[in-house]
């Protein structure tokens, strides 16, 4: 044991596949699908291919959006850098080449994250190979998500879904939908259950794709349940509804995928420093890390803090990773790290745009995509300011009654 | 001419030159000079006043160094000392400490617990250290953590990250006792580092000594000089006959007027070069240079006038670069500080949130306080792993320039703002001697601006 905060060794091979992707996949149709708004990245059936093909072969770890498991060898007490580490450092790579083509990546959406968390194995098993995409937000809630109105009722062995849902990542692409309703309004945040919902299924209709800030490359759709029957082994987790343990369970999922945006955070904002440190440089500014900030450009001087609050970032990152693959508890870690990254993401991305000038701003270069991609960052799976509240609560012993 | 330039206020009393006087000025001005005059007590036209029951500002004090030991000489002249072996890395990713780490931390953070933070308010009023606390810190052993055991320390390897634990748990009690305290230690790591046999020879057997005679020593890179660059420093080395001939000064210098050995940063040759100063040698004289926080630590001013040392006196390479790795290791502790210091706010304002009531509730129920609170935390953690990892670089023996430059500019700025915050969320009372925020807030001003004095 020994304080080290340097990615692992055996994850470097893992972290440099993703950046050549990340640079020589996603980069050349960067622009183009961001332009292309809609339309299928083609390209990417290729790339989801080459990386099942290297899952197989064992090579990579946990690249993507899977593998957040907590179950495995309690006996064992040795520090573990595993999946959660090698995923969080991968997204990372992989939102330094785009972020929107990331979130577009057939079966590694946020919805896979959401069965490999809570799912019993033979779901598992039922559900490997499949793309699944999340739907928790309705049109009339965003970060309240008790107040689910999408209803579940049991009907013989299958569940009857109806409800609208907005804001489904990859909602018209992937195969399912990991689903969140309740089983009976009355009962709160404890009815609430996650149910996997097949996309032929009756009843469910993709009704339109968002036209967005960023994240274009990424279709955001609304869909509509009516009557949607679902077999009722798709209940991920237990259909018991346990009042004392309320919304613990549905929650377990943010837990781990909230570092899993963090590290999207982080990768988008380094796209930026990495080409603004270039465009610096090019300009006859260099970064002197011993000279004090004060006696060097002002360029030179926002980059250091701009830096410094990107590492930041960065280690908490890590950090709540780390304690997953640990089986630590992360919550608060998890939204700490979340809060920092998204807003360094948007204070990077911005400020890059406004070192670089007029270069920064045009469609010339992508700073300016980046700073159109990582506003989301910091609003979906927890805005900014209910990380804070997470964070707060946490740390004051305050309940939800207590602090509003 | 003189007469005029009297009469102009700019320049002094910290009004800038710019300024003039228009005739109610002068008035005033004049009206000032008679109330300081003793002619009005005289004619008893002034009311008593009150007297200025006790100020400790020492500024008023100028005294030659403290020359009560001369070092004996001993070892090889020129050849190299002893090194720590860098810290062995598993590659693997872990924010645990070693075991030994703990137990140090452990029994440091009982002292920081019991002994610093007691007797925090009364030194920052002091502006000294209380003898007995730094003499516990001799018996737990806070010289020598830097030294390998060849050299009568206690670490097996590279100790970065148990100094940055180290000095984090301390400050955690303290910021200006913890400097107090370190302030010895990190001259002997110095020269565990970068000395030669004789260098160690000479010097380190008095910092493992246990019989409480350890000596006070500082490690002097600050100058008084707007714009301060650290690694331009104006105190000048110069060549004469067979050593040095060094001129200048050098500001907050910890414990100055007790330290028997200093580390001076001069420029020799256009680079920053460290010099062996004994407290002895003709020319040094210390002046109080109190300051707005780590009052504790007794801050003073060094004037090296003529002040001529032999050749060996120089400490590690002439090209600068030990003088650049000297200035990381001393930020990464400054960094290390600023993390115990900050996480000293964070667990006094979280329950005093949670009662102190207004409008019928605890104001910690109120979101503007309690994201405070929450920002505090957060980025009191990003300020901690970014020390971690830039100490564990450096133990390791890896190049951690811009690692400890993101930790410092984080340690800097946030570091500043939750002493604000800590103050602000106390409201009035946070104003008030009566509680350690205001403390706070004078000390993590500290950082960023200080270099040297402390190093890991």
């Amino acid at each position: 044991m020994a304080i080290n905060l340097e990615v692992p060794k055996k994850h470097r091979a893992l972290v440099d596949q993703a950046h050549q992707v990340a640079m020589n996949m996603l980069r050349p149709i960067s622009r183009k699908y961001d332009i292309a708004e809609h339309e299928y990245p083609k390209e990417l059936d290729m790339l989801a291919a080459m990386i099942d093909g290297l899952s197989e072969s064992g090579a990579s770890e946990g690249a993507g959006a899977t593998g957040v498991r907590r179950d495995g060898d309690d006996k064992d007490k040795s520090v573990k850098n595993g999946a959660n580490l090698a995923s969080v450092t991968s997204v990372a790579e992989m939102c330094w080449g785009d972020t929107g083509l990331l979130l577009s990546m057939p079966r590694q959406g946020l919805g896979n994250s959401a069965i490999a968390s809570v799912a019993n194995d033979e779901q598992l098993e039922r559900f490997k190979g499949t793309w699944a995409s999340m739907a928790i937000t309705e049109p009339h809630f965003g970060s309240d998500s008790a107040a689910i109105h999408t209803t579940a009722v049991l009907d013989g062995d299958h569940y009857v879904i109806n409800g609208e849902k907005i804001f489904v990542t990859s909602g018209e692409r992937s195969d399912c939908i990991v689903v969140w309703a309740t089983l009976d309004k009355s009962l709160g945040r404890a009815a609430i259950k996650s149910f996997v919902v097949e996309k032929g299924t009756e009843g469910v209709k993709v009704e339109r794709l968002e036209e967005k800030l960023g994240i274009r490359a990424s279709d955001t759709a609304v869909i509509t349940f009516t009557n949607a029957r679902v077999p009722k082994e798709n209940l991920l987790g237990s259909p018991e509804i346990n009042v004392e343990q309320g919304f613990a369970g549905a929650m377990a999922t943010f837990d781990n995928t909230r570092p899993l945006v963090a590290a999207m955070a982080v990768g988008c904002a380094r796209a930026s420093l990495d080409l603004t440190r270039d465009l610096l440089k090019a300009a006859g500014i260099e970064i002197d890390y011993d000279k004090p900030a004060i006696l060097q450009h002002a360029a030179a001087a926002k980059f250091l803090q701009l830096e410094s609050d990107w590492e930041a970032g960065r280690l908490l990152t890590l950090q709540a990773a780390w304690m997953a693959d640990n089986r630590k508890p992360n919550s608060l870690e998890a939204s700490m790290a979340k809060a920092k990254a998204g807003r360094v993401g948007s204070d990077v991305t911005l400020s890059c745009v406004e070192l670089c000038a007029s270069i920064g701003y045009s469609e010339e270069e992508l700073l300016e995509k980046w700073a159109r991609d990582s506003k989301i960052l910091d609003i979906f799976e927890g805005t900014q300011q209910i990380q804070q509240l997470i964070v707060a609560r946490r740390v004051l012993g305050l309940s939800s009654a207590e602090l509003k | 001419m003189s007469l005029i330039s009297n009469l102009k206020p700019g320049g002094r009393h910290g009004v800038p030159s710019s300024e003039s006087r228009d005739p109610i000025g002068y008035l005033v001005a004049g009206l000032n000079r008679l109330a300081q005059t003793d002619l009005l007590d005289k004619v008893r036209l002034r009311k008593p006043t009150e007297q200025v029951v006790f100020s400790v500002t020492r500024t008023g004090f100028k005294t030659m160094t403290n020359a009560s030991r001369t070092f004996s000489r001993a070892g090889k002249k020129g050849q190299p000392g002893a090194r720590p072996t860098a810290a062995a890395s598993s590659g693997v990713f872990d924010l645990t400490p070693g075991e030994d780490e703990q137990m140090l931390v452990d029994v440091v953070t009982e002292f920081s617990d019991e002994v610093v933070r007691p007797a925090a308010a009364e030194a920052d009023k002091a502006c000294a250290a209380p003898d007995d606390l730094l003499k516990a810190s001799l018996e737990i052993g806070l010289p020598i953590l830097g030294l390998p055991e060849e050299l009568g320390g206690v670490s097996e390897e590279r100790s970065a990250m148990a100094g940055t634990l180290v000095a984090e748990a301390l400050a955690k009690g303290d910021m200006g006792l913890a400097i107090a305290a370190l302030a010895p230690g990190s001259v002997a790591t110095a020269i565990g580092l970068w000395g030669t046999d004789a260098q160690q020879q000479t010097y380190l057997p008095a910092f493992s000594a246990e019989d409480g005679t350890v000596p006070a020593a500082a490690l002097a890179l600050n100058e008084p000089t707007v714009l301060f660059d650290v690694l331009s420093p104006s105190t000048t080395a110069t060549k004469s006959g067979d050593g040095y001939v060094l001129n200048g000064t050098k500001s907050l210098v910890a414990r100055g007027d007790h330290a028997e050995l200093f580390v001076v940063g001069a420029s020799l040759d256009g680079k920053p070069v460290l010099f062996l100063v004994e407290s002895s040698t003709e020319g040094l004289t210390i002046e109080g240079d109190p300051a707005m926080g780590v009052r504790a630590a007794s801050m003073t001013k060094l004037n090296l006038d003529n002040v001529t040392v032999p050749a060996d006196a120089v400490l590690g390479t002439t090209d600068g670069s030990t003088y650049t790795e000297c200035v990381r290791l001393s930020r990464l502790a400054w960094c290390a500080l600023a993390v115990g210091t900050a996480q000293a706010v964070l667990d006094y304002v979280t329950p005093y949130v949670k009662e102190r009531e207004a409008f019928g509730e605890p104001i910690a129920h109120r979101q503007s306080v309690a994201f405070m609170v929450a920002n505090i935390a957060i980025e009191l953690q990003g300020m901690r792993l970014l020390t971690y990892r830039a100490a564990s670089r450096a133990a390791a023996g890896k190049d951690f320039s811009r690692e400890v430059a993101l930790a410092r500019k984080a340690c800097t700025d946030k570091g500043m703002q939750i002493g604000l915050d800590g103050v602000q969320l106390l409201g009035g009372h946070g104003f008030v001697k009566e509680h350690p925020v205001e403390r706070w807030y004078r000390d993590l001003r500290a950082i960023g601006i200080m270099e040297g004095t402390v190093l890991v």
